[in-house]
């Protein structure tokens, strides 16, 4: 009985956070991965653009909501997506068009690049702030659980309760819906395909008549997409705060370099890597050490090895260590 | 301590910037139409004259270089002479200041490089000629990219060409021996169905017994009448299947005849064949 709780209580607190959270964060370094795989550069503006996306995505939410209109059990939000996706398709485009074209067309080194993304990440910060306010939004509606801690207990006789939220199981089969697509048009379709060689080669895609501007736009165009959804899923999850989404670029950037920048498959991989790192070094081990141990050696402490205050540091020393020692991250990506 | 950003070897972070992959043509100022001009052979740069930049020095001094259909042409000459150079101008991606390139019976000189690619020149530069991450058949697909047409034709022409290629074709290019590297190279320019095929040292880091073989499948494309045109650093070789040859010194014609001519040429011999 007391494994069971505390498998259950480590489920309830770790497993089913830092999948939701892994999730999260893979689809963030998605973005960053596809922008410095194409467009060569770190794009520092990502996190801000997910907050852009997120708050076209509440703005809707809660226009949808006066109107009354909602999916039932499943949150307005959901709703919301395709129009908080264009809108900050349109953003990104704009920006390119505006910024990052004309670096471009001189051939700028990608590093000024990187600093003008500086820039835009400034300017989106802003506009979000000026827009929605810098405090936090609440924008989830509809049924918040699936399984609720008391049910749980209830129907198992366990101590520990186990609770299994909406946003949680939405996160995770969204990740998975549009990770799968996003892998089946750059693996099978043809500019999915000339979107790789872009990367790889850009002279000889050059050469083969790919046309490199229609490449730009359409990896703009995901990578909105890929930050709204992103982003809207962690604000259902969490919720929405200007400051949070800037603060997000350091895990999400932190997910990318540990899978391998450039590296689709690794961005994934590097996702789960720093929620599951982050989450099992914040959380509070007593209760399932508790269970485990026997009671002569069940500790005083909280068994937390960090507080969750500093969460940040522990994608910083992942980086840290990845950079030191496997420069390339886990799946082979570009060397760094 | 006040090195540049970008100097060589000081910035080794690619946490920042991609440094793969990056496009390092520089595209001429073409951006013009093409004019009819007919007469004259299939491809030919005329008294091409120019540099890399407009105000900077003159690689090619009234450089002529030509080949007709079902020819093979070769461009030889001493290290520094512009022989890469003078097939760069063909290919649009210098800044002429007089001179001509025809092709086909139309003037393209006006033209950008991806507008030529268009027109039919296919085009193999020396390094960095695949897609190394990309399997062999994606590389023949992305060959044949502006093609709105089927493809698989092509694709299985190339495959009779390179037998080898078909039996690699799931494999990533870049795991693939130097010498089937130039295969998948020059599949990939075969695959927009060129109508001139422009090689720059296809042979470039490959084994004799590799170098061989390669020249026969050019011998093979040049059999279906697409002219070839290549530049090579195995000049000796080169020039016995040469149906033309250029000598260039210093940006100049020096020799031109058939390949034969030229290997028998004392000055030629003497100069660069080694006696």
């Amino acid at each position: 009985m007391d494994f069971l709780n505390a498998i259950v209580a480590l489920s309830n607190f770790v497993l089913i956070p830092a999948v939701a959270y892994g999730s999260q964060l893979a689809l963030g370094a998605l973005g960053v991965t596809l922008i410095y795989g194409i467009l060569r550069f770190s794009n520092f503006a990502h996190g801000d653009t997910m907050a852009f996306g997120a708050m076209v995505t509440i703005l809707f939410t809660w226009w949808f909501q006066s109107m009354g209109w909602h999916l039932g059990p499943l949150p307005t939000a959901l709703l919301a997506l395709p129009f908080g996706i264009v809108a900050t398709g349109l953003l990104v485009l704009i920006t390119d068009r505006v910024v990052y074209r004309f670096y471009r067309r001189v051939k700028a080194k990608p590093i000024v690049s990187v600093m003008a993304s500086i820039g835009v990440m400034f300017v989106m910060n802003g506009l979000v702030r000026f827009i929605i306010g810098p405090g936090d939004q609440n924008f989830a509606d509809g049924t918040r659980f699936i399984i609720s801690a008391r049910d749980f207990k209830a129907w198992s006789g366990l101590a520990e309760g186990l609770s299994l939220r909406t946003s949680q199981v939405i996160t995770v089969i969204t990740a998975v819906l549009v990770v799968a697509a996003l892998f089946w048009f750059l693996n099978r379709t043809r500019t999915g395909k000339s979107m790789r060689a872009f990367s790889d080669n850009e002279d000889l895609a050059l050469l083969s008549g790919i046309n490199p501007e229609r490449v730009v736009l359409i990896t703009w165009l995901i990578v909105g997409a890929l930050a709204t959804i992103a982003g809207v899923l962690y604000g259902l999850d969490k919720s929405f705060k200007p400051f949070t989404y800037f603060q997000l670029l350091l895990p999400i950037f932190a997910s990318a370099i540990v899978g391998g920048l450039g590296n689709p498959l690794g961005a994934i991989a590097g996702g789960f890597v720093i929620a599951f790192s982050e989450v099992t070094v914040t959380y509070a081990w007593k209760k399932v050490l508790g269970y485990l141990l026997p009671d002569s050696l069940e500790p005083s402490s909280l068994v937390q090895l960090l507080s969750t205050d500093y969460k940040f540091a522990v994608s910083f020393a992942i980086l840290v260590v990845v950079l030191l020692f496997k420069p390339t991250g886990l799946f082979k990506g570009k060397s760094v | 301590m006040s090195k540049p950003f970008d100097a060589p070897g000081y910035n080794r972070d690619g946490s920042i910037v991609n440094p793969e992959g990056r496009g390092e043509f520089t595209p001429g100022p073409q951006h013009g139409k093409a004019r009819p001009a007919p007469g004259g052979p299939f491809l030919i740069g005329e008294a091409m004259t120019g540099g890399y930049s407009k105000s900077g020095p003159d690689i090619l001094t009234g450089c002529t270089i030509a080949v007709d259909k079902g020819e093979i042409a070769v461009i030889v000459g001493p290290n520094g002479a512009g022989k890469s150079t003078a097939m760069r101008a063909l290919f649009g991606m210098l800044y002429l200041s007089s001179g001509a390139v025809r092709l086909d019976g139309e003037d393209i000189t006006d033209l950008a490089p991806q507008a030529r690619v268009i027109k039919g020149m296919g085009f193999v530069p020396q390094t960095h000629n695949i897609f190394t991450s990309l399997t062999v058949e994606e590389n023949l697909e992305m060959g044949g990219f502006i093609r709105k047409d089927d493809i698989t034709e092509t694709m299985q022409q190339v495959y009779d060409l390179f037998p080898i290629l078909k039996e690699k074709r799931t494999q990533a290019a870049g795991e693939l021996s130097g010498g089937q590297r130039q295969q998948v190279a020059v599949g990939r320019a075969l695959m927009t169905r060129p109508k001139v095929l422009m090689l720059d040292e296809p042979t470039a880091g490959v084994s004799p017994i590799v170098m061989d073989e390669l020249f026969d499948r050019i011998i093979d494309v040049a059999r279906t009448g697409l002219p070839v045109l290549m530049v090579e650093q195995n000049a000796r070789q080169a020039l016995e299947i040469a149906d033309k040859g250029y000598v260039l010194v210093q940006g100049a014609n020096a020799h031109t005849g058939t390949g034969k001519e030229l290997l028998a040429d004392p000055d030629v011999r003497a100069s660069f064949l080694g006696g």
